[in-house]
């Protein structure tokens, strides 16, 4: 009934012990104190747990910590860099005020991410549909939007453009 | 969700060994399966994770269509360069289900095993003159959907990949639900030559086709040539979102819709 | 502006730092050293009698620590969740008021009612337990809406409440209203739901009890909006811990939109339960969970009535409303319907005589309070769409019928019929700002270009004003609330010249960590990095009443305000002492102390130091410290007011509505932070959206099931639903009572924008002869009304 996990987390290997039924985002909340993650739903509808696995983004709440064994995940705790400077997409939220309560805002972020490496330079429509299967209930998403086509902006100067993305 | 053994077999045939394990489950990506464990709506013994079996993975260019392993996940379809070139209107059908983090686990063969009545993809195996492979057997587009959450697939059996046809012209144009972004009605149509098929999802308790509209197309094939015909609205789904005569008025909506994407 | 931080700079908020990277505090992240957790155990049925409770396989079951029940808690004598405000009827007699116990005793009442609950190791082995209690039922007839409870023979949900009916309240002048009805030259008329709302935070409810031995202590973590007030009801009523020995911490919390005002059965039974297990207990609400037991909001079914002379100038409005206020009486739920919703029915307009009836009753369901907006959305969409009617009756524009009726700005203060006493406002200048906006000139145009792609396009317009800041006390005291409605702050200025404020307001998205230091900042001229924001937790903040109603900044700024104050009269006598001058000789500014006329002047640091280190200090006169404290009593409500626009397009072949643009003008009085107001209206302009278009809480009338529980039924507005807004604000009426001349701005958006939404919908539907459709205009609704229409008009037919 409990099995070994095993995965890279924001960089860091890490291993546990615990039950098959444990929910990515509870591994990453409950093992892992990696608290930024949140729960909205039950329903994975509300996208407040997304995280990236492998690069991807997943609604850590619809998948099982034994399905992540050996992937890479990155959690709002690890899109900064390692001395603290703000992810261009954290940054944008902040300058665009992107977020008010916070509570939906990690699963936000990490879709953004997700959407501008598909996309580089979305439209607005883009932006919308992107997010998608991100509820907020707070912004009325007008600021999220401005802010991740910023982001979007942001991640094209400070990084080269990708030659062939997927 | 209750306690259950989790298995992660690494070729199709340890799969069916684990499958037979009785109240076992098979998990593809899980989008539907892990919310039904959540709500502990189902108790199965074992979960069989398909994720790391090669047999099942892959898009391939077979007989002038494609061949889409049972384990590609929509967002692998939604994005294949493959699929784009030979069926555009599979692509763009993929780009469109749930949202893009239910695209980045979710599989086709679980999507069609389920046989959600609201799911999209089986509108295009009926649409798309597919066949579905198992590992036992070939089972055709038309014989695989039986019922609301009904398939040909017997116990244990395990879906390998679909075999889609490539159409002359296709689309397919969906009426989401406002809340769950599920079909209320999505509407499949393929001309192949002189055959057109029109495969409705959503709608029914199961896919079907909307045969007085194919006649129709095969005919002429514009959005004007359904102009009075509709499905029956008896039998029809009918919720708090849309009731059954709202259901089959879209259903002529959607069609023609998808006639005009179809171009 | 000489601070750059300072008020009207739209400052970035220092608390965007946490939550985007992940380190944020709400309740659920909290675990402490032997943590249990808690699930409960809720009734299936909408009412039934509980004949007993089996929990010997649960409590066997791994992991669990105990199983309690309603017997424990009475055995304990916990008591009922108190209710907050106490309406009398017309009659003169008090609203029925029956308990409400945290876990059932004898019967459950709606879907959700907690029966008990199940402490353990784990929440997965709370849940499997939790499963494994058996009740047994006997179900009983249910009443799953308002309008069922009031049909004669409805069961009752209340054996002490006759009719299911809570109270039957009346406001204003009934004589002068038939009066001038009976004189009227036009009538117009309308029926309208309000519906029922499930406010959905999005971050779910929790609580973690903890109980220290050694002192007695208890410990509610919680995800409340005012803890103060939790503490007091908790404390108090349910139980019997006094304040000293009850700390209640509000961390982050994810979103309240009022349903985390209201003291819940569940605080109640983690901070008993930690006693009783002897272990800290936490509960998190699943969102399924949350669908069922917050306090949900609207719900109102009314008929209006607005009498006009020749002219289409208002006379009186007659108004009947039948508001279902669930299961049990809610925190504040009695105040909702009657002193925030009937003494808002004049709107914008200068009707001189207005009659409002309410009757309340009890139903089978969650239980009904504010939510965002509380009473004002369902005066406004009221109002709104009855004046859209008055101006299809009378053949004029809907902005000149409105324009003719507004309470001119020359008459403010300006007395309403309904009890409030307006202090600004110019009506005139808002819709004068939004018609450019919107180019109305030019929609008729707009109107036939989209009907030449076969889409029917329609214009809405809604004004509306709000009261916030509910007060003052001593009023609202004599209305029916038992509790005070003023704010506290505190300015501790520290030896070194930073500062830190507590205040009883509460923040849980309105970023007052930034704007309270923006206020201090400018006050004291110091960088706002030296100002530290405090609030949520009772241990620390001397008093307070919490944040709803839009009142964080024109009641609980008030009062830093007035700290501040105290502060700096301290602070001049202090530096008086120190320059060696007069008091009277001491000019402030930018907290900088100036001997009038010379160059001798200190700096509020330096008087903080000396403050600490009085060795230059006027000992015999003050003592040592600047630390200060003041509470604010409003001497009157605030009134924002606003006029929204919105423009949108009807697909009849499916009947879907896409807005196609949205502008917002409104006046909350002075503004400290453009950014965040422009946030806090964006936000809420889609919660009213929302309630025009997409959401609907519905229960089924006789079972009382709730049939939309989740998110694939309950439709919440999504980014790709909604569009970017024209949001536009003027500065020139600032609120005349408080000392920043601000009105209060985190409603606004939700109270004007369904009836906008609502009267563009009627407006592109009107050539289908279409007066009126309840909300939500869903897809099917307006595709239906289109193919009932008869004759259909000239469109492009399919």
């Amino acid at each position: 009934m409990s099995c070994t996990v095993s995965m890279t987390v924001n960089g860091k290997t890490v291993s546990r012990e615990v039950e098959e039924r444990t929910l990515l985002v509870a591994f990453l909340r409950e093992h892992l104190g990696l608290t930024g993650t949140h729960v909205g739903c039950d329903t994975s509808q509300c996208g407040a747990c997304v995280v990236h696995v492998d690069g991807r983004s997943v609604k850590s709440c619809t998948t099982l910590a034994v399905q992540a064994n050996g992937t890479e995940v990155t959690t709002i705790e690890g899109l900064a860099a390692a001395d603290g400077t703000l992810h261009p997409m954290q940054a944008a939220f902040r300058e665009h005020h992107g977020l008010q309560c916070g509570f939906c805002t990690p699963g936000m972020v990490m879709s953004a991410v997700d959407l501008v490496r598909d996309n580089p330079n979305p439209t607005e429509a883009e932006i919308r549909e992107g997010l998608e299967g991100n509820i907020c209930r707070c912004t009325g998403y007008h600021n999220i939007v401005k802010a991740v086509k910023a982001g979007a902006d942001a991640m094209a100067g400070a990084q080269p453009a990708p030659v062939a993305a997927e | 969700m209750y306690a259950f053994t989790y298995q992660r077999p690494t070729s199709l045939a340890d799969a069916a060994t684990a499958i037979q394990a009785e109240e076992a489950k098979l998990l593809g990506g899980g989008q539907t399966l892990l919310p039904t464990l959540k709500q502990r709506l189902a108790r199965p013994t074992d979960l069989i994770d398909l994720g790391a079996i090669p047999e099942l993975k892959g898009i391939r260019e077979a007989d002038g269509g494609l061949e889409i392993g049972a384990f590609t996940r929509h967002a692998e379809v939604a994005h294949s360069d493959l699929v784009k070139r030979v069926i555009p209107a599979l692509a763009s059908l993929a780009e469109g289900i749930g949202d893009r983090q239910v695209r980045n686990m979710g599989t086709m063969g679980g999507s069609i095993a389920n046989a959600d009545p609201s799911a999209d993809y089986p509108s295009a195996v009926v649409a798309l003159k597919a066949t579905v492979t198992t590992d036992r057997r070939s089972i055709a587009g038309d014989d695989f959907f039986t019922g609301m959450f009904e398939t040909a697939l017997e116990p244990g059996e395990i879906v390998k990949s679909v075999r889609f046809s490539r159409p002359d012209k296709a689309a397919y144009a969906k009426f989401r639900n406002p809340a769950s972004r599920y079909a209320i009605v999505g509407v499949f149509v393929a001309r192949f030559g002189a055959e057109v098929r029109v495969a409705v999802t959503g709608a029914a308790g199961s896919v079907f086709r909307a045969e007085a509209f194919e006649t129709a197309l095969a005919a002429d094939f514009r959005a004007d040539a359904l102009n009075g015909l509709s499905v029956d609205a008896d039998g029809l789904n009918a919720d708090i979102h849309a009731s059954a005569d709202y259901r089959a008025h879209l259903v002529t909506v959607m069609a023609k819709r998808a006639v005009e994407a179809a171009g | 502006m000489a601070n750059p931080n300072g008020i009207g700079a739209s400052v970035r908020r220092r608390e965007d730092q946490r939550f985007l990277t992940g380190r944020g505090n709400y309740t659920d992240d909290f675990k402490r050293p032997n943590m249990t957790h808690a699930v409960h155990v809720r009734s299936p049925y909408a009412h039934a009698r509980i004949l007993g409770i089996d929990f010997t396989d649960a409590a066997a079951m791994p992991g669990v620590v105990a199983v309690l029940t309603g017997a424990d808690m009475e055995a304990d004598k916990v008591g009922s969740l108190p209710c907050g405000w106490q309406i009398h009827s017309k009659d003169g007699s008090p609203m029925k008021e029956p308990p409400h116990y945290p876990l059932a005793r004898d019967r459950v009442r709606y879907v959700g009612d907690a029966v008990a609950v199940v402490i353990a190791e784990t929440r997965e082995q709370a849940r499997d337990a939790a499963e494994m209690v058996v009740v047994d039922y006997e179900e009983l007839p249910a009443v799953g809406s308002s309008t069922r409870a009031i049909a004669g023979g409805a069961p009752l949900v209340h054996d002490d409440a006759p009719d299911n009916v809570c109270y039957d309240w009346h406001l204003g002048d009934q004589a002068a209203v038939d009066a001038a009805f009976a004189n009227a030259a036009h009538v117009a008329k309308i029926d309208l739901v309000n519906q029922r709302l499930v406010p959905n935070a999005m971050e779910p409810r929790a609580a973690m009890g903890e109980y220290d031995q050694s002192t007695g202590e208890y410990t509610l973590t919680t995800t409340s909006q005012n803890p103060h007030v939790t503490r007091l009801l908790m404390g108090a009523f349910v139980l019997g811990i006094p304040e000293h020995k009850l700390r209640v911490v509000a961390p982050d919390v994810g979103g309240g939109f009022g349903s985390k005002i209201f003291h819940y059965g569940e605080e109640a039974v983690v901070t008993w339960a930690a006693r009783k297990v002897g272990r800290p207990v936490k509960w998190t609400a699943d969102r399924s969970e949350s669908f069922l037991t917050d306090a949900h909001g609207r719900d109102h079914v009314s008929h209006a009535e607005l009498a006009m002379d020749a002219d289409g100038n208002f006379l009186a409005l007659r108004v009947s409303t039948l508001a279902n206020l669930g299961a049990y009486l809610s925190t504040f739920a009695p105040s909702i319907p009657t002193y925030l919703y009937a003494t808002l029915l004049a709107g914008q307009y200068k009707t001189p005589a207005i009659y409002a009836e309410v009757k309340a009753v009890f139903t089978n369901t969650s239980p009904v309070d504010a939510y965002r907006g509380a009473g004002r959305p369902e005066a406004c969409y009221l109002i709104e769409r009855l004046v859209d009617v008055a101006a299809g009756v009378m053949g004029m524009d809907r902005t000149e019928i409105r324009r003719r009726n507004f309470v001119p700005k020359e008459a403010m203060p300006y007395q309403t019929p309904v009890a409030l006493q307006y202090d600004t406002g110019d009506f005139a200048k808002n819709l004068d700002i939004a018609l450019p906006l919107v180019d109305y000139p030019g929609f008729q145009q707009r109107r036939a270009e989209s009907k030449a792609r076969g889409k029917l396009r329609g214009i809405g317009f809604a004004t509306y004003i709000e009261a916030c800041g509910i007060a003052p006390s001593n009023v609202a005291g004599a209305l029916g609330a038992r509790a005070g409605l003023y704010e506290c702050a505190e300015v501790r200025f520290h030896p070194t010249g930073s500062v830190t404020v507590f205040t009883g307001s509460h923040s849980h998205g309105q970023g007052h960590e930034t704007t309270f230091a923006q206020i201090v900042a400018e006050r004291f001229g110091i960088p706002i990095e030296n100002v530290e924001i405090v609030h949520g937790d009772t241990n620390k903040i001397p008093f307070g009443m919490g944040t709803y109603g839009s009142r964080s900044l024109a009641v609980g700024g008030s009062a830093l305000v007035k700290a501040m104050d105290k502060v700096e009269r301290k602070a001049k006598k202090i530096a008086a002492h120190m320059l060696e001058a007069a008091e009277t000789d001491i000019e402030v500014k930018d907290g900088r102390f100036t001997v009038a006329g010379t160059d001798k002047s200190l700096g509020i640091g330096d008087i903080a130091l000396q403050a600490y280190v009085p060795h230059n200090f006027p000992l015999d006169e003050l003592e040592p410290g600047l630390d200060e404290q003041a509470f604010y009593d409003p001497k009157n409500f605030t009134y924002p007011n606003g006029c929204h626009v919105c423009e949108l397009e009807i697909d009849p072949d499916t009947g879907v509505t896409t807005i196609v643009s949205f502008a917002a003008v409104d006046d909350f009085g002075n503004v400290i932070n453009p950014l965040i107001v422009e946030g806090q209206v964006h936000g809420g302009l889609v919660q009213g959206i929302g309630q025009a278009l997409y959401e609907n809480c519905v229960y089924d009338e006789e079972s009382g099931q709730l049939v939309t529980g989740s998110y694939m039924d309950y439709c919440m507005p999504r980014a790709d639903d909604v569009p970017s807004f024209t949001v536009r604000y003027h500065e020139d009426q600032p609120c005349t009572h408080n000392p920043l001349g601000v009105k209060g701005c985190g409603e606004a958006g939700t109270i004007g924008a369904a009836a906008a939404v609502m009267n563009a919908v009627v407006d592109a539907l009107s050539e289908y002869g279409v007066t009126h459709m309840d909300m939500p205009a869903t897809p099917e609704k307006v595709w239906r009304t289109i193919r009932d229409a008869a004759p259909a008009p000239a469109m492009a037919a399919e």
